[in-house]
């Protein structure tokens, strides 16, 4: 019950802070468009040929983009050595950990909402399979980022090049992850072949890996 | 090279002693910011640590708080060397603010008591304890230097600790906030709170201090009642 307490307040306090200074969400915003533009303006593809890279450009894009959102999530942690206070207190780690992946997931998620209509736009999607499925491919896909971007951008949080330091840990990382989502959100909108394993890949991906870091997330947060 | 441990001690080894270090030494990489601190601080009173910059006088408090580990060297606070067990019985106040400068005062407060499980009444009291207004609504960011000192220690107090670490309270304060915090911090000493500050301004304790302690190059050098014994 604690646990889920203080979850609660730090999603919520993240939420309120994001609402006043949207740190993360115009930077995101404003990169996935740069990108969607860019990417429109290089590729001019036929409806077939967007149905076979969209999924590749879709989760680059939100990739690189969710990156600018897990800088700033333990950014403002750093400020006024805020987080010596979470540090100090009995409050354990892992609700920490927790409200902030779920805050990334609620700010990537809703960066995906604003821009999925401009990518079927600018590349003129139409799923040929079932289009349901791009749901719980985006849900368990928009998890796999968050989770280890969380993770790892408090393990670079206290070197001197954090910003560069945290796609160099997780893009490695995240190839398997991306190839899963790569590979189901092209299955689903060329209807080619079934998404289901990549989906299930996906699945295990994700428990694999929140497991993992909430398991190593306190040695992190107690490390100086 | 570190130095041998040494031992300045004027007072009497208390029997319920609040922070007993034994020879801790801590190392960022090769220099050493504390060379050997060994000392008893007792319950119930309030201490003032002095010393120049670099005496590593915010690395021992940061090191009684838990957040630093020691090097060599044990600590035991509220007689336990557990200090996680114990986290929710100390107060920590840094030279940074530990506030978020977007939320307000009861908004900060707000998270802090359910970091710790305290009722939110509470948040009410300490802001007003340190004569600020609860209701008010700009956020911490644009308080003064003094208002946010203020604001800071009432943080440290929210859990009503019985070990209370204040590192630079005073800096940038204005005297009319100084002294609002240094007649708080006697009241506290009477309540028989222990309290270590780290100060650069010790006259503004000296009349609220059980003992003033001198830090150089990483050591205890000096322990005295009074102020002017400690050559300040």
């Amino acid at each position: 019950m604690r646990l889920y307490a203080i979850t609660r307040a730090t999603l919520e306090k993240d939420i309120r802070l994001e609402w006043r200074s949207k740190d993360a969400i115009n930077a995101m915003l404003f990169f996935a468009l740069l990108v969607v533009v860019i990417f429109s303006f290089a590729f001019d593809p036929t409806a077939e040929e967007s149905r076979r890279i969209a999924g590749g450009l879709v989760w680059v894009a939100f990739l690189f983009a969710a990156v600018v959102a897990l800088n700033q999530t333990w950014a403002r942690e750093l400020r006024n050595q805020v987080l010596d206070a979470y540090r100090v207190s009995p409050a354990p780690a892992n609700p920490l950990f927790l409200a902030k992946a779920l805050g990334n997931f609620i700010f990537v998620s809703a960066l995906e909402a604003l821009m999925t209509p401009l990518f079927i736009v600018f590349f003129k999607l139409r799923a040929i399979g079932q289009g349901w499925e791009l749901v719980p491919i985006a849900l368990l896909g928009t998890w796999a980022l968050v989770v280890n971007g969380t993770f790892f951008a408090a393990i670079s949080l206290r070197t001197r090049s954090r910003e560069i330091m945290l796609p160099l840990l997780l893009f490695p990382i995240s190839v398997p992850a991306l190839i899963a989502m790569v590979n189901a959100t092209t299955a689903v909108l060329t209807g080619e072949y079934s998404a289901r394993v990549w989906t299930a890949l996906l699945l295990a991906y994700d428990v694999v890996f929140t497991v993992a870091c909430l398991f190593l997330f306190e040695t992190v947060l107690e490390a100086e | 090279m570190v130095a041998d441990a040494i031992k300045v001690g004027l007072e009497p080894l208390s029997s319920n002693p609040a922070v007993v270090a034994e020879g801790i030494i801590k190392q960022f990489g090769r220099f050493a910011a504390l060379r050997g601190v060994t000392g008893e601080f007792a319950s119930g009173k309030l201490y003032v640590i002095v010393g120049d910059n670099g005496a590593g006088k915010t690395t021992l408090l940061r090191t009684i708080a838990g957040l630093a580990q020691p090097t060599r060297g044990t600590i035991s606070v509220l007689g336990t060397e557990d200090l996680r067990g114990i986290r929710a019985h100390i107060g920590y106040m840094a030279h940074p603010s530990l506030l978020y400068d977007e939320m307000s005062a009861m908004e900060n407060l707000r998270y802090f008591a359910g970091l710790y499980g305290v009722e939110v009444a509470r948040c009410r009291e300490v802001i007003s304890s340190v004569n600020l207004n609860p209701d008010l609504e700009r956020p911490a960011g644009q308080y003064s230097q003094g208002m946010r000192q203020r604001l800071s220690l009432a943080r440290a107090l929210l859990n009503d600790p019985k070990l209370l670490l204040l590192d630079e309270p005073f800096s940038n304060v204005d005297s009319r906030s100084a002294h609002v915090m240094a007649v708080l911090l006697g009241q506290l000493r009477d309540q028989r709170k222990t309290i270590l500050v780290v100060t650069h301004q010790p006259g503004i304790l000296e009349s609220a201090a059980n003992e003033f302690v001198s830090m150089e190059a990483g050591r205890i050098t000096a322990r005295t009642p009074t102020l002017q014994a400690a050559h300040l």
